[in-house]
C-alpha cells in the first residue's frame, strides 16, 4: 500500500522531468501522451487504493509509515504517508481531474509555445499536490504547500509575455505567502509545545493533557486553551491564504490569467482545497473560538464572493468567484462542526466546478478560433456580453453547463444538492446549538445560515445568468456566432465525465435516495469530533443532534432558495420581463460596488501597499540623508583621517626600521666584495689562515 | 721500523711545499702538481696511522682510493687546462678572473 501510495506521490514527478529535459522530443512527437499515460497509471493506482479502501470500508482505516529525516539534537523532523479515507478520496479526485485535465489540454494548448513546460508543470503540480495529500504531518504539508503555490505560480504566468499574467502570478504568490506566515507560526507553537507535528501525535497530544503540560514557562505561561485557540487560527490562516478566502482571495480571480484547464485543475478543484483539506486535518484541535472564526471568516468569503459573481461580465471570472464562494462554504462548514459536509461539498465541488471551468474553456477556445477566423484581434474571448445562443453551436458544452450549474445551485438529483444542503443545516444546527465560540457569545450564530442562504440564492442566480447570457437568446456578435462550433472530442469528452460525477448517485451508493447522503462516503468518512479535552469544548453529540432536526428545514428552505435564485434569473435574462440595466441602476451604490468587487483590490492598493510604499520611501530617505551621510560616510571620511595619520607613521616608523636593516645589510655586502677577488690562490690563503686561527683557538 | 714521528714530519713537508706550490705558482699545471703532493702527503699519514695506530689495512684501502681519486682529478684537472689554453692561449690561474664582479 505504502509502495502504490509513493508510486502515486513520484509519477507525475517523473512525467515533469520527461517534459522538462526531452522538451524537443516532445513537441516534434506527440509527447504530450507520455504524461498522459503516466496520469492515467497515477489514476489507476489510485482507483486501487480506492478500492482497497471501500474492501476496509472502515472508518477507521488507516496506514502510516513514518521515517526521520533528520535529527538535530534532540530535535527530529520526520517524513511520512498516511493512507486513510480522507487521503484516498482526495487522492482519487486529484488524479481524476488531473488525468481529464490532461487530456482535455491536448485540443485546448495545442500550438501554444511552450507546450512541454505547461505539461510538466502540470505534473509537478499534481506531484506537490498528491504530495499534501499523502503527509502525515503538519511539517510535510507545509513542504508540499508552498510546493503547490510554486506550480501555481508557474502556470499562472504561463502567458508572461502578457503583463497582467506575469503580475497575476506574482499576486497569487505574494498574497499566499501572507496566509503562509500564519501557518508557519502555527507550526511553531505546535512544534514547541508539543515537540511533533505528527496529525496523530498532535492529536493524541493535545488529548493526554501534554498540551497543557508543555506549555509551562513558554510563551510568557500563556492560558492553553487561548494558546490552542492561536495555534488554531495561525495554522488556518494558511488555509485563508491557499483557499482564497477573505480577506485574502482577491489572488484567485486574478489568477484565471493562466490557461482554463489549469484554472479548472488548480484554481478550482485541487489546490484552492488544499486549505480546506488542511482545516479538515486540523479540526479536532480547533477550540469553540477558533471555529467561531473559521465559521465566520468562511461565511463571509461565501456571501461576499457570490455577491461579486453576480456582476461579472468575464465568464472566467464569474466562475472564479463562484469558486471562492464555494470554498467559503466548506470552510463555513468546518467551523460549524458539519465536518462531513465540509469534506463532502470538497469531492463534489471539485468535480462540478472542474466541469463547469472546462466547458467554459471549451467555449472560450471555440470563441478565440472563431475571432481568429474573422481575424479580429481586439475582442475579448471570454466577455459573455459578446456571447449569446450558443446552444445550437454547442450541445454538449450547454448540456455539461446545464447539469454542473444545477449540481452547484443546489437542486436535488445532482451531488451538489447534497453537500449544499449538509453545509447549511451544519450551519442551521450551530446557529440553534452553539454556546461556545466568541460568535455565540455576541449572539452573531444566525448570521451563519444568513450568509449560507444568502449565498446560495445568489449563487443559483449568478449561474443561470451565465448560462442565459452564453447559451440562450440572440447571438450579439453574428459574425463571431457563425464561426463557432463544437470542441473535439478530447475536450468534450472529459466534461461528459465531469457531469456525469455531478449526479449524486455516485456518493450515496449503495443507498439510492437524492434527498439524503448517506452511503459509502458519509459511512466511511466520521466526524471525528474534538480532542480539546479542556476549557471550552465543541459538543459533537449536541450538535449531530440539532443537525438532524435542522436537516429538514433546512432542506426545504435551501431549495426555496436556489428556486428563487434560477426563477429571478430567468425573470431577468431569459424572459427579460425585468430590464438588468434598470435594475442595476435602481440598486446604484451596490451594483457599482459588487461590480467593483466592493473595491477590495483598490483597498490593498491604497490602504496597504501605496502607504507601505510611502513609508518605505520616508525610510530610504532618512537611510541616504542622515544614516549614510552621518553615520556610514561619516565613519568612511573619519577612518580616512585616522589612517593617513597611522600612515605617516608607518612611512617613518616601521618602514625606516625595514629600509634601514636593508641599508645594514647592503653596506656589508659592498664592504665584502672585495674580499672577493676571483683568485683562487687568494681563497686558499684565507683558507689557511682560517685552519690557521682554529688551531691557535684551540691551542689557548 | 722507526717512529711515527718521521712519518708524520715527512707528510708534514710534503704538505707544506704542496701548499707553497699551490698558493704561489700561476702556472695551473704546476699548481695541480701541488695538489698531487699535498694529496699524497695525506697518503703518507693514512698509511703511518694504520700501521701505528690502527694496526689495520683501513689506511691502506683509502690510500689506493686516493690515488685512483688523483689520477681521476688529473684527468679532469688537465682536460680544464687544455680547455683553458685554447680559449685564452695561457695558462695563468691569476688572470682566469671573469667570474670576478
Amino acid at each position: 500500500m505504502i509502495t502504490v501510495a509513493l508510486l502515486i506521490l513520484l509519477l507525475p514527478l517523473l512525467s515533469f522531468a520527461i517534459q522538462i529535459f526531452f522538451r524537443k522530443f516532445i513537441e516534434s512527437k506527440n509527447g504530450e501522451w507520455i504524461s498522459i499515460g503516466i496520469q492515467l497509471t497515477t489514476l489507476g493506482l489510485a482507483f486501487y487504493l480506492f478500492a482497497v479502501m471501500i474492501g476496509h470500508y472502515d472508518p477507521h482505516f488507516r496506514i502510516e509509515e513514518n521515517v526521520t529525516w533528520f535529527n538535530l539534537g534532540n530535535f527530529s523532523l520526520e517524513m511520512g504517508i498516511l493512507i486513510d479515507n480522507i487521503s484516498v478520496i482526495m487522492l482519487l479526485v486529484v488524479a481524476l481531474i488531473s488525468s481529464l485535465v490532461h487530456i482535455y489540454s491536448t485540443e485546448y494548448m495545442k500550438g501554444d509555445i511552450r507546450f512541454s513546460r505547461y505539461y510538466g508543470f502540470l505534473g509537478i503540480f499534481t506531484f506537490s499536490m498528491n504530495g499534501i495529500v499523502l503527509a502525515n504531518n503538519f511539517f510535510m504539508i507545509y513542504v508540499f504547500w508552498e510546493l503547490v503555490g510554486l506550480s501555481s505560480y508557474l502556470l499562472i504566468g504561463h502567458w508572461w509575455e502578457k503583463n497582467s499574467a506575469a503580475d497575476a502570478s506574482k499576486k497569487a504568490f505574494i498574497t499566499n505567502r501572507v496566509g503562509d506566515i500564519g501557518m508557519f507560526m502555527g507550526l511553531m507553537i505546535i512544534m514547541t509545545v508539543l515537540g511533533t507535528l505528527n496529525y496523530q501525535g498532535v492529536y493524541t497530544g493535545i488529548a493526554s493533557g501534554e498540551w497543557e503540560g508543555g506549555i509551562g514557562t513558554l510563551f510568557g505561561g500563556a492560558n492553553p486553551h487561548t494558546l490552542l485557540t492561536w495555534a488554531g487560527i495561525l495554522l488556518f490562516m494558511g488555509a485563508v491564504g491557499k483557499s482564497a478566502q477573505f480577506p485574502l482571495h482577491i489572488w484567485l480571480p486574478d489568477a484565471m490569467e493562466g490557461p482554463t484547464p489549469v484554472s479548472a485543475l488548480i484554481h478550482a478543484a485541487t489546490m484552492v482545497a488544499a486549505g480546506v483539506y488542511l482545516t479538515v486535518r486540523i479540526f479536532p484541535i480547533l477550540t469553540p473560538d477558533a471555529m467561531a472564526t473559521v465559521a465566520f471568516i468562511g461565511g463571509v468569503t461565501a456571501f461576499y464572493a457570490a455577491t461579486i459573481a453576480i456582476t461579472q461580465n468575464d465568464i472566467k471570472k464569474v466562475l472564479a468567484y463562484s469558486t471562492v464562494s464555494q470554498l467559503g462554504y466548506m470552510i463555513m462548514a468546518l467551523g460549524t462542526g458539519a465536518y462531513v459536509a465540509g469534506f463532502f461539498h470538497l469531492i463534489t465541488h471539485a468535480m462540478f466546478k472542474a466541469g463547469l471551468f472546462l466547458a467554459s474553456g471549451s467555449v472560450i477556445h471555440a470563441m478565440h478560433h472563431a475571432l481568429h477566423d474573422i481575424k479580429d484581434h481586439d475582442t475579448d474571448a471570454q466577455d459573455m456580453r459578446n456571447m449569446g445562443g450558443l446552444k445550437s453551436k454547442m450541445p454538449y458544452t450547454y448540456l455539461i453547463f446545464i447539469v454542473a450549474s444545477l449540481s452547484i445551485s443546489g437542486i436535488p438529483f445532482f451531488s451538489g444538492f447534497l453537500s449544499k444542503d449538509a453545509i447549511l443545516a451544519g450551519s442551521w444546527a450551530y446557529a440553534s446549538t452553539a454556546h461556545e465560540g466568541w460568535l455565540a457569545s455576541m449572539h452573531m450564530a444566525w448570521i451563519l445560515p444568513f450568509f449560507g442562504f444568502g449565498a446560495a440564492v445568489i449563487t443559483a442566480f449568478y449561474m443561470f445568468r451565465l448560462i442565459f447570457m452564453t447559451f440562450f437568446g440572440e447571438s450579439k456578435r453574428p459574425d463571431i456566432f457563425e464561426k463557432m462550433h463544437e470542441s473535439p472530442k478530447a475536450m468534450t469528452v472529459p466534461l461528459m465525465i465531469l457531469a456525469a460525477l455531478s449526479l449524486f448517485f455516485f456518493y450515496t451508493i449503495p443507498s439510492i435516495n437524492p434527498f439524503s447522503t448517506h452511503g459509502w462516503f458519509s459511512h466511511v468518512i466520521e466526524n471525528p469530533g474534538t480532542v480539546v479535552n479542556f476549557g471550552s469544548t465543541f459538543n459533537l453529540e449536541h450538535f449531530e443532534h440539532a443537525n438532524h432536526e435542522a436537516h429538514m428545514p433546512a432542506m426545504i428552505l435551501s431549495l426555496i432558495v436556489a428556486t428563487l435564485g434560477i426563477g429571478f434569473a430567468t425573470l431577468v435574462y431569459l424572459l427579460k420581463k425585468v430590464s438588468a440595466e434598470s435594475l442595476a441602476s435602481k440598486l446604484g451604490v451596490l451594483y457599482k460596488g459588487s461590480f467593483n468587487k466592493w473595491y477590495m483590490d483598490e483597498f490593498y492598493i491604497n490602504g496597504i501597499i501605496r502607504p507601505f510604499l510611502k513609508g518605505c520611501d520616508a525610510v530610504a530617505l532618512f537611510d541616504m540623508e542622515y544614516y549614510d551621510h552621518y553615520l556610514i560616510n561619516g565613519a568612511g571620511r573619519n577612518t580616512k583621517k585616522v589612517s593617513s595619520g597611522v600612515g605617516v607613521a608607518d612611512d617613518l616608523i616601521v618602514d625606516g626600521a625595514v629600509n634601514f636593516s636593508g641599508y645594514i645589510f647592503q653596506w656589508l655586502g659592498w664592504s665584502l666584495k672585495f674580499i672577493q677577488t676571483g683568485r683562487i690562490q687568494n681563497y686558499l690563503i684565507f683558507a689557511l689562515i682560517g685552519v690557521v686561527a682554529v688551531f691557535l683557538l684551540n691551542a689557548f | 721500523m722507526g717512529y711515527i714521528e718521521s712519518y708524520l714530519a715527512l707528510s708534514a713537508i710534503l704538505f707544506v711545499l704542496g701548499l707553497y706550490t699551490v698558493s704561489t705558482r700561476r702556472n695551473a699545471v704546476a699548481i695541480l702538481m701541488g695538489v698531487e703532493l699535498i694529496l699524497n702527503a695525506a697518503n703518507i699519514n693514512f698509511i703511518a696511522f694504520s700501521k701505528f695506530v690502527t694496526h689495520s689495512l683501513d689506511g691502506h684501502v683509502v690510500t689506493i682510493f686516493v690515488v685512483m681519486l688523483a689520477a681521476a682529478e688529473a684527468a679532469v684537472a688537465l682536460a680544464i687546462v687544455l680547455n683553458m689554453y685554447n680559449n685564452t692561449g695561457h695558462i695563468n690561474v691569476d688572470e682566469a678572473n671573469s667570474l670576478k664582479q
